[in-house]
């Protein structure tokens, strides 16, 4: 186990200075003067852009600038906006709340809705059932999100007129304010997403029913429900596992155009400001920030196999 | 502590005799493919009595596997089609909805599987996989049924059966997991048990134990039990009778003693000769039957064993061979010249005259059986 979480530490490590270094250089290519996004177009006062320059250490080599961010950045300072002021670590952390909770909420509408329809479609192998729901899992996947978005919108919120059309409450402001700002996003974002968990989880199923131990299970008499559900489907879910993990490190950063067109306050909507102002450090700590949360994630996902087959477990 | 097991209903010993529990007349299973309709069970008939057990004996592909699960209803793929009767106590069961077929699977009518390496379920605990049904079918609490569990694992002669619920089957050996299955079959206290090639993946020092406890069980519980292996050797002080089976066909089906007295058909002859023995000589060759099982899809006309046989004549090879007896009734077989009688010789005869191959290599298996027995 100690082996285990060191491992886990040391790549942990290792995914990350690769991906500092890498923003880091990536921003530092761009194009654009920092200096003149912090002092707009107006006129300038003689000296002020010398003494930024000193005072951000922008003069500094690449690798001398790296390797300050990262120091501070261990002690848990990510630096401040150059156009806000505020701290980088601020942001991510009123931002992160409301981009995890959609990233939460929108896997878990797909893993609900997937898992019938996969189950069915597997179940019901080349049957109607199975047809339709492959003509389903086809139109959603060929829906772009913030179009089933702002379908959503003109039907709940224009027509029916039963939720809000953008902004966004805060869980703080209670459960339900807080739902009906956030069931519309989230089920924009889950609309591709349970397409394709439902495919893999009807592949799988495919495979998991021709076993050994599902004739067994079957010849002791048992409902078939009983078997898909408890027999079948377990065995059935570790690529699902897998995708989740990947579906929720890119959900973190890449809600943007479902967060701008609702709206929302969230870590990509901070982020496409950042890139928009070449606000370096908040660029940077946002990264860095999902890809810690990114290795989190296929941590804890390694760690769930574990719970899902037995064998994996370590006795 | 074994006997004090009873789960379900045991019959008694009256109930026993003279019933026929299975009645099974022209079953037919063929599956559709591509190329065509294999036939994999061709018309096989056969009664089978209350707490009797009947061995099922043939090569890879005789059908002898999905006769037993044609039998039990379990052929489910979309392209299968079972035709025929089969009546277990009285009841018919071609025809029946799967809904109907589960009430008996498990509870009356159960099967033990080829490997149990595959047949368990690895994610699922073997103490959930021993009670499910039980709660299922005879309506039992949690924690009776896990009463049940440790006293059918008892049975079984699995050691520590309590600690034994909350194991994975990943956690056990080869011989263990065909306990467990056993046990699983068993659990309802079924009357009818099919145990396909119930020892084919297992070492040979654990098939015999396994053997063992499936007479075992099959005796103190008076259950029928059809025994489906390739192995003579695996039936022959285990069964009361026996069905030889070559593509898809009984060829030959007799009490047990009677049949190894008195075998007549030259399949059961090869398949008795192909048994290894202790006594043979470092390094003999296998006496495997030349040649293959025949193509299901489109079989040669007469008799399908006839390419193969060192008795076939041109006959066989156009008419195909009913099942008849000769002196005992309960003894049939299929064969225009069959073993042991004059026209079989001297069939033998003429094909060992003119060179034909598989009387040949009949003329050596022949020598070689008669040298250990001398």
């Amino acid at each position: 186990m100690v082996k285990t979480i060191a491992f886990i530490l040391l790549r942990l490590i290792a995914t990350l200075l690769a991906v500092t270094f890498l923003t880091f250089a990536m921003v530092a290519l761009l194009p654009g003067d920092p200096v003149d996004t912090i002092l707009g177009t107006g006129p300038r006062p003689p000296g002020i852009e010398e003494q930024i320059r000193a005072d951000l250490h922008l003069d500094d080599p690449f690798l001398v600038r790296y390797v300050n961010w990262l120091g501070d950045a261990v002690t848990g300072d990510l630096g401040s906006s150059y156009i806000t002021d505020q701290p980088v670590a601020d942001t991510i952390s009123q931002r992160l709340p409301v981009t995890a909770q959609l990233a939460f909420m929108s896997i878990f509408i797909s893993v609900l809705v997937a898992i019938p329809v996969g189950v069915m479609g597997a179940y019901k192998q080349s049957k109607w059932q199975d047809s339709v729901s492959s003509a389903g899992v086809q139109v959603a996947l060929s829906i772009p999100n913030f179009i089933f978005g702002i379908f959503l919108i003109w039907l709940f919120a224009v027509k029916l007129g039963w939720l809000p059309a953008s902004n966004w409450n805060r869980l703080s402001d209670g459960v339900v304010p807080n739902l009906k700002t956030s069931i519309l996003p989230a089920f924009a974002l889950a609309l591709g997403q349970m397409a394709v968990f439902s495919r893999l989880i009807r592949s799988d199923m495919i495979s998991t029913l021709q076993e050994n131990y599902i004739l067994s299970a079957r010849a002791k008499g048992l409902s078939d429900r009983y078997i898909l559900f408890r027999h079948a489907l377990r065995p059935s879910s570790l690529s699902l596992m897998t995708i989740i993990g990947i579906s929720f490190g890119a959900l973190l950063g890449g809600t943007v155009v479902i967060e701008t067109l609702f709206a929302i306050p969230g870590l990509g909507f901070s982020l496409i400001n950042a890139i928009n102002g070449r606000d370096i450090l908040l660029i940077q700590g946002i990264t860095v920030f999902i890809a810690v949360m990114f290795v989190i994630i296929n941590t804890v996902v390694d760690l769930l196999y574990a719970v899902l087959d037995p064998r994996i477990r370590r006795s | 502590m074994e006997n004090e097991i009873r789960v379900g209903r045991v019959p008694a010993r009256h109930e026993v005799e003279g019933e026929a529990l299975l009645v099974v007349d022209d079953l037919r299973t063929s599956f559709a493919v591509a190329a065509g309709s294999v036939k994999a069970v061709d018309g096989v008939s056969f009664e089978l009595y209350r707490g009797h057990t009947m061995g099922v004996v043939g090569e890879s592909g005789s059908g002898k596997t999905v006769l037993s699960r044609s039998v039990m209803g379990l052929n489910t793929s979309a392209n299968a089609t079972t035709t025929g009767s089969v009546l277990y106590a009285g009841d018919q069961m071609i025809g029946k909805s799967s809904k109907e077929k589960k009430i008996l699977w498990g509870a009356e009518m159960a099967m033990v599987f080829q490997d149990p390496m595959t047949s368990l379920n690895p994610v699922v605990t073997i103490g959930r996989q021993l009670t499910e049904h039980v709660r299922y079918h005879l309506d039992m609490g949690k924690k009776e049924a896990n009463e049940v569990a440790v006293a059918l694992l008892q049975s079984v002669h699995i050691p520590e059966a309590e600690k034994r619920l909350d194991n994975y089957p990943h956690q056990m050996s080869g011989g263990m997991r065909q306990r467990v299955c056993i046990a699983i079959a068993l659990a309802c206290g079924p009357r009818m048990l099919f145990a396909d090639e119930p020892t084919t993946a297992l070492d040979v020092t654990v098939q015999h134990q396994i053997l063992n406890l499936l007479a075992e069980q099959q005796r103190d519980r008076a259950m029928a039990m059809i025994l489906v292996t390739h192995d003579l050797g695996v039936v022959a002080g285990r069964t009361d009778d026996i069905m030889v089976m070559y593509a898809g066909k009984a060829v030959e089906k007799a009490p047990t003693g009677e049949l190894f007295a008195h075998l007549r058909h030259p399949y059961t002859q090869g398949l008795l000769w192909s048994i290894p023995k202790v006594t043979q000589a470092k390094h003999t060759r296998l006496n495997a039957i030349p040649g293959r099982p025949p193509n299901l899809i489109d079989p040669p006309s007469g008799c399908k064993f006839a390419p193969r046989c060192a008795y076939a004549q041109d006959i066989c090879r156009v008419e195909e061979p009913t099942l008849r007896s000769i002196d005992t009734p309960d003894h049939v077989f299929a064969c225009h010249f069959p073993v042991g009688t004059p026209e079989g010789e001297e069939a033998f005869a003429r094909n060992v005259a003119s060179d034909y191959p598989p009387a040949l290599a009949a003329v050596g298996k022949l020598r070689a059986s008669e040298e250990v027995v001398g």
